[in-house]
């Protein structure tokens, strides 16, 4: 048996024991992971800031934050989640118990990613903890001092007979997915969760894909352009542009765009000085394929630089840009970008715009900045994504009471808060009847005859707009 | 009841349909037809008309009159493929697309309607909530054992939440399927929604085109296939599989009672259910007594003839019968019935006793009027012996004993489970139907459908009026504001209530 076999089997084994069912180890698991945090917060400071130049000020609430949050929600809401939900009943059933237990899955697979890799990885991991599950995690190799540390601390804070960090890259990626999961959580891009599912198909391993894709962000001629050139800007650039969720391009009309670009270049020099380079508050390119994939979408753009634009090799630094005069065919439009480029395409009208996203793929994120409420709502109904905002960015993914997740290519499934426990739980149906009332059951019976299917349908029919009988 | 479109009545449509009947008709698989299919629904998708309730209403009540109008031809068709008794037609498979039609007409609107979500603090002026959409064009690829059920309740949901469908029922149920196929197209919208026919191969085939969701019924293997086929384009599945429903009978427990709802549960149909017990593990103490009462039931059912009987099924093709009947010559010995005739495909209600746990009737999903009894010696060798197996899509106990169904239920998994009687929990509107690990992924029935075939989208509506509250976010970030942020946006462990001030 392979060392990944054996992993997996010792955590079955564990799950066997049923030691994760009891709530109270559940969350004293939870309890750890929000002590491995809050007693680690420097070192884990320290780690992203050597993976991603990330600022401290962004580890600590879009990481930390977010994490202890989520461990702590669960902690809170627990009980609830964990109480078999009753259903209505019908009258022939008023006897019997009917409900839906909720019971973990067993032993599942957590793949993190590489530009959130603490949250991608813990925010998943609380999801099957609090579910009852065991779980093997495989942090991503690209962000490897975070990884390494996590590969480190989790086996500190947590039951090691329970949960496994397992390291590695393609190569060892591949050969964990040949092991049988319960449930494998999967967070990246869209050719890996393709193999990702296609293993799973193997032992028929239900899937969570957190995927991207290119998320529009409409700006729409009644919004407010400085307001708007603000959350746009921290949207995007934020953690240097590589964020899932993060608006990957603009969809404006010529207008707007004459308005929205001072106020941009405004916003920037605002939030990261005349020399984004030198400030402290601005990330860098996790690794030298990815910034010489973005800086090569850059010079084989068809578009202009309007801002920024400047790259360092040796510090993976490319500067917050926007580019203009961009069509649909660029490169730049043609994946996405991960990065800090804010390509700006201009369309006539709304429904220029609209076609123009219904043409593509299904992104994780639409967003749109107006003043008009007839016009958010037109954009929401006509068109489709993992998640809407308007008036802001990646905002809506910091909800803990919404489900985030993809749809179309940008995912299957979905979690947070609640929804992590949903996505790594069965929910079973469960029917417990006595052996009274046989009486009742005789109608059912062959040999069957008119007589009794008439008695059975009046018993059993749902009628419009009146109450269920069965 | 929302008055229908004016049209001729059913009777002159299908003389119609008659008389002109030809390949167009019978939309046989094809790639080509049914990449034109695809496009055909996409196009009808874009024009929006899916998204209106009034549209949707109107297409699940067209679907009930469907039934109301032609039960008497559903009855036939079902008798022809699988000799089913009308009793269990009407009760097993149109009542149960009704209700499920109505159930959801009954609450479109409510499950239409945004959900709005628990906001913090902080948030309060904006507007948070989950919106359903549909998914687009859906394949749903029904199964043959209850053919009008297992194709037309997952329609039920994909048609409620909004989408497009391509139907594809079984050719195995090949007169059901052929109905299917007549009276669809005279109902509901001919450019949303088509029924297609076609074997395994065309399988394949279809699978290579890009659908939103498919939900597919049947077996393990074929499961696997769609699954596979579906990672390609990364589309979401569903999948309700079969294989062995467990059913343990305590020896704390009213045999004879027992006995009649396992009897009706394994021979309708002609056992060919994917939610009937497959097999019994029975406690030593009450073996002897179980078989007994299975035998006076059967006989107070079907007669002593059960050949004889009009409430009583055939085996849907000769390769079936063939599997059946090779499980039952290779298994244990038998107990009650036995009796078979090729040329009817009928296999007498059987069961079979001194079963060990390598027969062939242990180890395949069986699919036929038969029912295999293991002796166990305890509830826990029951437990054992289940966990040993691949996780099932029902699960079955008969016992008295509380703490016995409460032990069965805690320490096994299943899709379903049902303590003192089996099927019914399949069959209820309010309980989500589906498997678990083997026996499948996702569930469906009820709002469960609905919600199967949508997508839920998050959506925050913020305006930039308040611009106040999100100014500690920005860069140039400091070490006060990130002090604030963190004891604002914290979520307390003493309190319920949490603060979200990004």
């Amino acid at each position: 048996m392979s060392d990944y076999g054996a992993i997996v089997q010792k955590l079955r084994d564990s799950f066997g024991t049923r030691k994760t069912r009891p709530a109270e180890f559940r969350i004293s698991q939870l309890n750890s992971i929000v002590k491995l945090l809050r007693e680690n917060e420097g070192a884990i400071v320290e780690a992203l800031e050597r993976d991603l130049r990330k600022p401290k000020f962004e580890t600590m609430i879009s990481e930390i934050s977010m994490a202890i949050n989520e461990a702590n929600y669960a902690i809170n809401h627990l009980a609830s989640w964990m109480k078999p939900e009753h259903v209505e009943k019908s009258l022939v059933m008023k006897f019997d118990e009917c409900f839906i237990r909720k019971e973990p899955l067993g032993v599942v697979l957590i793949i993190g990613a590489w530009n959130y890799p603490v949250q991608l990885v813990l925010v998943p991991l609380i999801g099957a903890i609090a579910a009852g599950n065991c779980a093997v995690v495989k942090p991503s190799e690209l962000s490897d001092s975070t990884s390494s540390l996590l590969t480190e601390l989790l086996p500190k804070y947590l039951d090691q007979s329970c949960f496994s960090v397992v390291c590695g890259g393609a190569k060892e990626t591949t050969e964990l997915l040949e092991q049988r999961f319960d449930h494998i959580f999967y967070t990246g891009g869209v050719s890996v969760a393709r193999s990702v599912m296609r293993a799973a198909s193997c032992h028929l391993t239900p899937v969570t894909l957190e995927l991207g894709g290119k998320s529009p962000a409409l700006v729409e001629g009644s919004c407010d352009v400085t307001a708007t050139a603000r959350r746009l800007v921290w949207a995007r650039f934020f953690n240097a542009g590589q964020s899932c969720v993060a608006p990957d391009y603009v969809l404006c009309s010529p207008e707007t765009r004459r308005l929205l670009l001072p106020a941009l270049r405004d916003c920037i020099t605002q939030l990261y000085g005349t020399e984004p380079r030198e400030s402290r508050d601005f990330g860098r390119i996790i690794n030298q394929r990815h910034f010489e994939r973005i800086r090569d979408l850059l010079s084989n753009s068809q578009g202009r630089v309007e801002i920024g634009g400047e790259t360092e090799e040796g510090e993976r630094y490319i500067a917050p840009t926007v580019l203009v005069d961009v069509s649909e065919s660029d490169p730049v439009m043609q994946e996405e970008i991960f990065g800090p480029v804010l390509p700006i395409l201009t369309v006539e009208s709304l429904e220029e715009a609209i076609n123009f996203i219904n043409r593509r793929e299904k992104p994780l994120a639409l967003y749109l900045y107006t003043g008009d409420s007839k016009v958010v709502t037109k954009v929401m109904e006509c068109t489709s994504s993992g998640g809407f905002c308007s008036n802001d960015g990646l905002v809506h993914m910091t909800v803990i009471t919404l489900p985030f997740g993809g749809v179309g290519s940008s995912g299957v499934g979905r979690y947070h808060g609640r929804f992590s426990f949903d996505t790594f739980s069965h929910q079973r149906s469960c029917v417990l009847r006595g052996f009274g009332l046989e009486w009742a059951n005789q109608l059912r019976y062959p040999p069957y005859s008119e007589q009794k299917l008439e008695r059975l349908l009046q018993a059993t029919q749902e009628r419009k707009w009146s109450c269920t009988l069965l | 009841m929302l008055p229908s479109p004016s049209s001729p009545s059913p009777a002159r449509w299908f003389r119609t349909l008659r008389r002109t009947k030809s390949t167009e008709q019978s939309s046989k698989l094809s790639l080509s037809v049914c990449t034109e299919l695809l496009r055909k629904s996409r196009e009808a998708l874009a024009s929006g008309r899916t998204l209106r309730e009034e549209f949707r209403l109107s297409q699940l009540e067209a679907l009930v009159r469907m039934l109301v109008e032609n039960e008497d031809e559903f009855v036939d068709v079902l008798h022809k493929d699988l000799h089913k008794p009308r009793f269990e037609t009407v009760l097993s498979e149109l009542i149960l697309v009704k209700n499920e039609a109505l159930f959801a007409v009954n609450n479109l609107k409510k499950w239409m309607n945004p959900e709005y979500v628990a906001r913090s603090l902080v948030t309060s002026l904006d507007e948070c909530f989950v919106v359903s959409e549909p998914l687009g064009v859906v394949l749903i690829i029904g199964s043959w054992s209850s053919p009008v059920q297992l194709n037309l309740v997952p329609l039920v949901g994909a048609v409620a939440a909004g989408n497009c469908v391509i139907l594809k029922p079984s050719e195995i149920s090949s007169h059901t399927t052929e109905l299917l196929q007549r009276l669809i197209p005279s109902y509901l919208d001919t450019e949303c929604y088509h029924v297609i026919s076609g074997g395994p191969s065309d399988l394949t085939d279809l699978l290579e085109l890009k659908f939103d969701h498919i939900f597919y019924t049947g077996s393990r293997a074929t499961g696997q296939q769609v699954m596979q086929a579906a990672a390609r384009s990364l589309t979401p599945v569903t999948l309700v599989l079969g294989g062995k429903n467990p059913c343990y009978v305590d020896r704390e427990c009213d045999v004879g009672i027992a006995a009649q709802r396992i009897a009706w549960a394994r021979f309708h149909n002609a056992g060919q259910s994917d939610v009937a017990p497959d097999f019994v593990l029975c406690h030593t103490d009450v073996q002897a007594r179980l078989i007994l009462a299975l035998r006076s039931c059967l006989l107070q059912f079907y007669g002593p003839e059960p050949r004889h009987s009009a409430s009583f099924g055939r085996l849907v093709n000769a390769e079936l019968f063939t599997h059946v009947r090779d499980l039952v010559l290779a298994s244990g010995k038998v107990a009650v019935g036995g009796e078979m005739d090729e040329a009817e495909k009928y296999i007498a209600p059987t069961v079979l006793t001194d079963v060990l746990e390598s027969d062939p009737a242990m180890q395949q999903e069986i699919r036929g009027p038969v029912l295999p009894i293991m002796t166990v010696y305890s509830a826990d060798e029951a437990i054992n012996y289940i966990r040993r197996k691949e996780k099932p899509l029902c699960l079955y106990v008969f016992s008295s004993d509380r703490k016995v169904i409460s032990n069965m239920m805690t320490c096994t998994s299943s899709g379903s489970f049902c303590a003192n009687d089996s099927v019914l929990q399949s069959m209820m509107v309010m309980l989500p139907f589906g498997g678990v690990g083997a026996s499948g992924m996702g569930s469906y029935h009820g709002r469960c459908s609905f919600n199967t075939f949508s997508h839920r989208k998050s959506c925050v509506l913020r305006n930039t009026r308040v611009e106040c509250v999100t100014y500690l976010r920005y860069p140039p970030y400091e070490d006060r504001s990130l002090s604030l942020m963190m004891w604002a946006s914290s979520l307390s462990r003493r309190s319920q209530a949490w603060c979200q001030i990004l």
